[in-house]
């Protein structure tokens, strides 16, 4: 058994090889050094525990099953999940994270003296404080994560889920859950401690329902926070400064991510949170319904307008996640830089269902990733450029939001397509976006559309260059 | 008066959040996906506590209310540990350069 302060030592250690885990992740070089500390700052924090403990019972030898068990099943998950099925896959672990903090949770309140929190209907105030935080974010992070599993996953309709009094029923739920905590900490009943937990899963249920498909991006983030701040919760509990560092460092990268992501669609946090966004346009959407002329093409004529360009840029968003289309895309890309096309991509920070999504995807087809340009970096070629090539992005590209005022999402920023000499623009129908709004776009003199599936379109314009 | 424990772990807790802010602003976009894989794997070192937990029952008793859940937490943070980082190794792994000789 090691001594108390030695063991702080290590869990420092660990904390700061985390911090340089995230730090490895400003470029693409230094990254896979900087998973490689994260490992390490990881076996530390292990090792340690199993140190400072002096429990080398038979019980140590069911830690280690259960490790290995978790371990191979996460290993089994992490090499056989598909690159576009990540959303879910994140969200999923998310959820596994805030279930874990409640577990521990629960287990430090039914058993504090292993914690040295004091005796069972008499736990130190300041812990119990911090462990029914930590139980409760954890708790919605689990129920909201399991809900954008769902959704994700396609199991549960994508579209927002509102009914009366949702708002004021929320509102009433969380200022419950504080009470709760209240209550808890002044009578130490377990009663109190297990409602605590029903409500706080019931409202992680209730704030996620609400929110759509496409707002998916900052519900992934926020919960990413959220976990953060659950483990933050249990450390402070546990005194364990690694779990302090670590739960500070999630939580305020899903907070910059969510606000990143609000960003990118122009609306405010609250916005998002409050959900329903798409639904309430529908009628507006239905008035302007006249007919307005469009130009459709084939694979022949993209092709012949792509083989003409010298530039083209090229705008993924999720429909391309959706038909597995990357792989097809870059063999194009290739075809076309066989015959001297300068060829970049345009992503959107919203394109996909999470953070850096398309970035992830097209990594997998092996584009290179100094092809793949950002928002701002890119937004001034499209004017010098001959052809977009728009594959499953929408709502990202429409021009709306930088001259209609009366457009749900105006002021979003979006990128310039429209200025590109010709705009190829692959979609399966003209049906509108997340949005509920029709895009301009398709409805331009030099707008081509390509109507079928992205994956197939791809592979007929290669046949056809 | 001496000062409170805690309030040198409120310290590392509201420093941490300052550096996780600047290190996150300096992520490239490109790595979010990554970044939050990766998180999502750190942020199981709350399986320290889980271990804490499994190892409270005495050895006449292993199995406990409170050891199982301290057991079934060890397998819940084992999988993010090892599913988040092998998934952020395998994702980083694709990202490449163009290749100078083309």
């Amino acid at each position: 058994m090691i001594s108390a302060n030695l063991s702080a030592i290590f869990y420092l250690v660990s904390g700061v090889l985390f911090i340089l885990a995230l730090r490895g992740l400003s470029s693409p070089e230094t990254s896979r050094q900087g998973n490689f500390f994260g490992i390490l700052g990881m076996v530390i924090a292990i090792t340690v525990t199993f140190l400072s403990t002096d429990n080398f019972s038979t019980g140590f030898i069911f830690v280690i099953i259960f490790i290995l068990a978790g371990g191979s099943i996460g290993a089994f998950i992490a090499y056989r999940i598909p690159m576009t099925a990540m959303p879910e896959l994140v969200a999923g672990f998310h959820s596994l994270v805030g279930l874990a903090a409640v577990f521990v949770a629960i287990s430090a309140f039914l058993n504090p003296e292993a914690f040295n929190l004091g005796t069972q209907g008499n736990i130190k105030l300041g812990s119990l404080i911090e462990m029914s935080i930590g139980a409760a974010v954890g708790a919605i992070t689990f129920s909201g994560s399991v809900i954008a599993f769902l959704k994700l996953q396609g199991i549960m309709s994508g579209s927002p889920i509102t009914f009366k009094g949702q708002h004021p029923l929320n509102a009433i739920i969380l200022i419950s859950i504080i009470v709760l905590i209240y209550l808890l900490c002044t009578t130490q009943s377990s009663n109190l401690f297990w409602i605590l937990l029903v409500v706080s899963f019931l409202i992680g249920f209730l704030l996620i329902i609400p929110i759509g498909g496409a707002d998916m991006p900052v519900v992934i983030s926020m919960l990413n926070s959220y976990s953060g701040w659950a483990a933050a919760g249990i450390g402070f509990t546990l005194e364990n400064t690694a779990l302090i560092i670590t739960g500070a460092l999630v939580g305020s990268s899903g907070a910059i991510l969510s606000y990143i992501m609000c960003k990118g669609m122009n609306r405010s946090f609250f916005n998002v949170i409050l959900g329903g966004f798409g639904a309430t346009d529908e009628t507006s959407g239905e008035k302007n319904k006249e007919q307005r002329p469009v130009k459709s093409g084939n694979a022949d004529d993209a092709a012949f307008l792509m083989k003409n360009a010298s530039s083209v840029i090229i705008v993924p968003g999720y429909g391309m996640a959706v038909a597995q289309a990357q792989h097809a895309l870059r063999e194009m890309v290739d075809t076309l830089k066989k015959n001297d096309i300068k060829v970049s991509y345009a992503i959107h920070p919203v394109a996909g269902r999470m953070p850096g999504h398309m970035n992830v995807l097209l990594a997998e087809a092996n584009v290179p990733y100094d092809e793949v340009f950002e928002l701002e970096e890119i937004n001034n070629d499209f004017a010098n450029a001959d052809v977009a090539f728009v594959i499953g992005a929408n709502d990202v590209t429409n021009p709306v939001a930088k001259t209609d005022p009366q457009s749900p999402i105006y002021g979003m920023p979006v990128l310039d397509v429209e200025k590109c000499k010709s705009v190829l623009f692959v979609k399966r129908s003209l049906s509108p976006g997340y949005a509920g709004i029709d895009n301009d776009l398709f409805y331009k003199e030099n707008t081509l559309m390509l109507f079928a599936d992205a994956k197939k379109m791809t592979e007929d314009i290669t046949k056809n260059l | 008066m001496e000062i409170d424990p805690l309030i040198f772990r409120l310290s590392i807790f509201i420093l941490s959040i300052f550096v996780g802010y600047y290190v996150v602003w300096s992520v490239t976009p490109s790595l979010h996906t990554p970044l939050m894989s990766v998180t999502n794997a750190i942020s199981s070192v709350i399986i320290v506590g889980a271990i804490i937990a499994g190892l409270s029952g005495n050895s006449n008793t292993i199995f406990n209310t409170s050891s199982i859940f301290g057991f079934l937490a060890i397998a819940l943070a084992a999988i993010n540990i090892f599913g988040g980082f092998l998934v952020t190794q395998r994702m980083l792994a694709m990202y490449k350069k163009k290749k100078k000789d083309k």
